[in-house]
């Protein structure tokens, strides 16, 4: 998937496909990674689901974590096939009752993330999902609730990586796993 | 069991009547079980033990599937979330339970397996957890229907009601077309505000409503008469307050 050409496996052309490139979204200058028109597609999508799925099944996964709004389309069919539970990290005061959040920054700006507390337990191997990875600001602080609670992160997979970004290095060593790439 | 039930309600779609707990479930009416709110103060278990006794007397009642008194178990109420006196009904504990996840997913795909279900509608955030894997289930499309300027591109948009205000959700154009049929996802019926507007949306542009269908129903809320024609199926009804 995130490594050789040769050996790239055949759905994945079709999942590139199937992803709108809106420009100037949500302002001028952005090419904007529309992963909706993959939904349009059942096989598409089924596709993409499938390759997360074959790649994480023996991994003994326990938590899949999701990030709002986008990783909750992904996270949840793949925690299902998996095993695994699912936790939805979420912006700020959505979630109800106890919570925990990291802080992290914007182009202009801070925003936080927030988990339940008790959601994830000490021990627990944690998968991070997204639709796109950009600058890596989210998914840092993805890895990082779920470590101050006790997970391992094992991975985060997105479906896009927009590698000039470079958000793969500020995954605190995590390693990424991506099905497309948009330069 | 779960089939008969099915192919009734799709057909003709009466109002069901109210589902009690402790009552003989008959054939035509929804297999959901009301239970009491209960304060939780700390743990994560909704009910208390009488009303897990009564639910365990419900399951073995002819027709019940035994998979919603554990469902219902899972749903963690918050008390005076977000404001006081609500009792906010929260599936993440749902979740965190493989197996009633996986049997609330299963419930909803049964039902809706060969019907010629081309659309699952779901709506914001919490339809996006339920939506795509029975979409992916059913052979589906998955149309996420969203607040206001988070979708790209060119978008339709419908307004609602709020206790204050108004707000609104957006479908993507051409997302959809005339004469598909469509289910539309949420975690909860409340109001029924909501799910109204996402049933104008998809029927301004030719897409007929097969059914709603929610996790959880509040029905004191009354959200059902907001949907018009379209049917509501859920698997779990609960006090409001």
């Amino acid at each position: 998937m995130s490594g050789n050409k040769e050996e790239e496996d055949p759905r994945i052309n079709g999942i590139k496909t199937k992803i709108r490139v809106v420009p100037d979204f949500p302002k001028k200058g952005i090419m904007f990674q529309d992963i909706t028109t993959v939904l349009l597609d059942p096989k598409a999508f089924k596709d993409t689901i499938d390759l997360f799925v074959e790649r994480y099944r023996d991994k003994n996964i326990s938590v899949v974590a999701g990030i709002e709004a986008r990783g909750f389309l992904f996270g949840p069919p793949i925690a299902l096939a998996i095993g695994a539970k699912f936790v939805p990290l979420r912006k700020p005061k959505k979630l109800p009752g106890e919570t925990i959040f990291e802080e992290y920054e914007l182009e202009y700006g801070n925003d936080r993330l927030e988990m339940h507390v008790g959601a994830v337990e000490a021990g627990d191997r944690a998968l991070v999902v997204d639709d796109l990875i950009a600058t890596g600001g989210t998914l840092c602080a993805a890895i990082n609730l779920l470590e101050r609670v006790g997970a391992e992160v094992v991975e985060c997979a997105c479906v896009i990586e927009l590698p000039e970004l470079q958000g793969r290095q500020r995954l605190k060593g995590k390693p990424l796993c991506m099905l497309v790439e948009y330069r | 069991m779960q089939s008969i039930v099915s192919s009734h309600h799709l057909c003709f779609a009466p109002p069901p009547p109210p589902p009690v707990l402790g009552h003989r479930l008959i054939c035509h009416s929804l297999p959901s079980i009301r239970l009491p709110s209960h304060r939780s103060p700390t743990s994560l278990r909704l009910f208390s033990c009488a009303a897990e006794s009564e639910m365990a007397a419900a399951a073995k009642e002819d027709g019940q599937d035994l998979r919603i008194p554990k469902i219902a178990s899972s749903i963690r109420v918050i008390p005076d979330f977000p404001k006081p006196g609500i009792m906010f009904q929260d599936i993440t504990t749902l979740l965190l339970d493989t197996e009633a996840f996986k049997d609330t997913i299963d419930i909803f795909v049964e039902r809706y397996k060969g019907k010629g279900i081309s659309v699952v509608a779901g709506v914001e955030a919490r339809g996006f957890i339920f939506g795509p894997p029975i979409a992916l289930a059913i052979g589906a499309k998955f149309v996420p229907m969203r607040k206001p300027k988070k979708l790209p591109g060119k978008v339709i948009s419908e307004e609602y009601s709020l206790e204050y205000g108004t707000d609104k959700i957006e479908m993507h154009v051409g997302a959809v077309e005339p004469g598909e049929r469509a289910i539309i996802i949420d975690d909860l019926i409340a109001t029924g505000g909501t799910l109204a507007a996402a049933i104008r949306l998809l029927e301004r542009v030719g897409v007929k409503i097969v059914e709603c269908a929610c996790v959880i129903e509040l029905p004191e809320l009354n959200g059902r008469e907001k949907l018009g024609e379209a049917p509501l199926f859920i698997l779990v009804t609960s006090d409001a307050a």
